[in-house]
């Protein structure tokens, strides 16, 4: 097995070193990520390490050393494993189905207490959220966070819009920092966002 | 649109967390590897992964991601 100085140099040298780095790397790799995704099964965990392969060897110029090698190359072993497993459980499900799904008029409610005051509240701040959802924010915004909060995974919303994860991410940031920034020009502050 | 009380409080929870700059699921995962070395070591996270650990807090992806990754890392 390589010594962790040693990788890089071997998966970029000739091609004897570089295929028995290959090798350790692989098996390093389904080992641990046998031990992750312990419920997959071999094909899946095979499949896995493949991919997880090909990606780290693609992407070794982004290894900056700010950590041992095989903990970031597991890092994008464990992404990519994530990414087909989410992939293969919401493969039958379209965002409109969890959109529609997910709709609800119940939101003024409190549950753990019935004062009027913490009720009325509850209900201005509930009330002012729902309309700047509707006055401020994109159709896209509103679709992506509704999926996002019945639990639909980020990669898989951007799968089905033609977006990637990290643009999935950012655009409910700019959806979550608008809300924010209006709820507070409301006289909305950060306590009255608690949920207790 | 309307959203359950269910989803409603999620997302006011999000909003709680939500800060005027954040780290994306790209920037967690170039730092992930340092983060996860950092945190099993038991050392104090320094102020250039500060923006990593709030992500974490807010991206239920990524402390997945992290979790099972600690997983393996302490099998190493």
């Amino acid at each position: 097995m390589a010594v962790e100085t040693d990788w890089i140099e071997r998966l970029t040298g000739e091609s004897s070193a570089r295929d028995a780095a290959l090798a350790d790397l692989r098996e390093l790799l389904r080992g641990k990520l046998r031990h992750a995704f312990a419920s997959s099964g071999d094909d899946f965990i095979e499949d896995i390490t493949q991919d997880a392969l090909l990606k780290i060897h693609s992407q070794l110029d982004a290894f900056e050393g700010r950590s041992k090698f095989t903990t970031w190359a597991l890092t994008i072993a464990v992404r990519v494993g994530y990414t087909e497993l989410r992939r293969l459980r919401w493969k039958d499900v379209s965002l409109e189905q969890v959109t529609e799904n997910s709709a609800s008029v119940d939101a003024g409610r409190v549950d753990s207490q019935n004062e009027p005051a913490a009720s009325a509240a509850r209900k201005q701040l509930v009330e002012a959220v729902h309309a700047i959802i509707d006055e401020d924010l994109t159709q896209k915004q509103r679709d992506v966070l509704k999926a996002e909060l019945a639990g639909m995974p980020q990669e898989e919303i951007g799968r089905r819009l033609g977006m990637n994860r990290n643009a999935i991410y950012k655009l409910t940031y700019d959806a979550r920092r608008k809300l924010k920034k209006e709820l507070e020009r409301r006289g909305f502050s950060q306590e009255d966002l608690s949920t207790d | 649109m309307d959203l359950s009380k269910e989803n409603m409080d999620a997302l006011l929870g999000f909003l709680k967390q939500t800060k005027d700059r954040e780290a994306t699921c790209d920037d967690c995962l170039a730092a992930m590897a340092e983060f996860a070395e950092t945190h099993l070591a038991g050392k104090t996270i320094p102020e250039s992964l500060k923006a990593i650990e709030d992500h974490l807090e807010i991206c239920a992806e990524c402390k997945e991601e992290f979790e099972t990754l600690l997983t393996a890392l302490r099998e190493m």
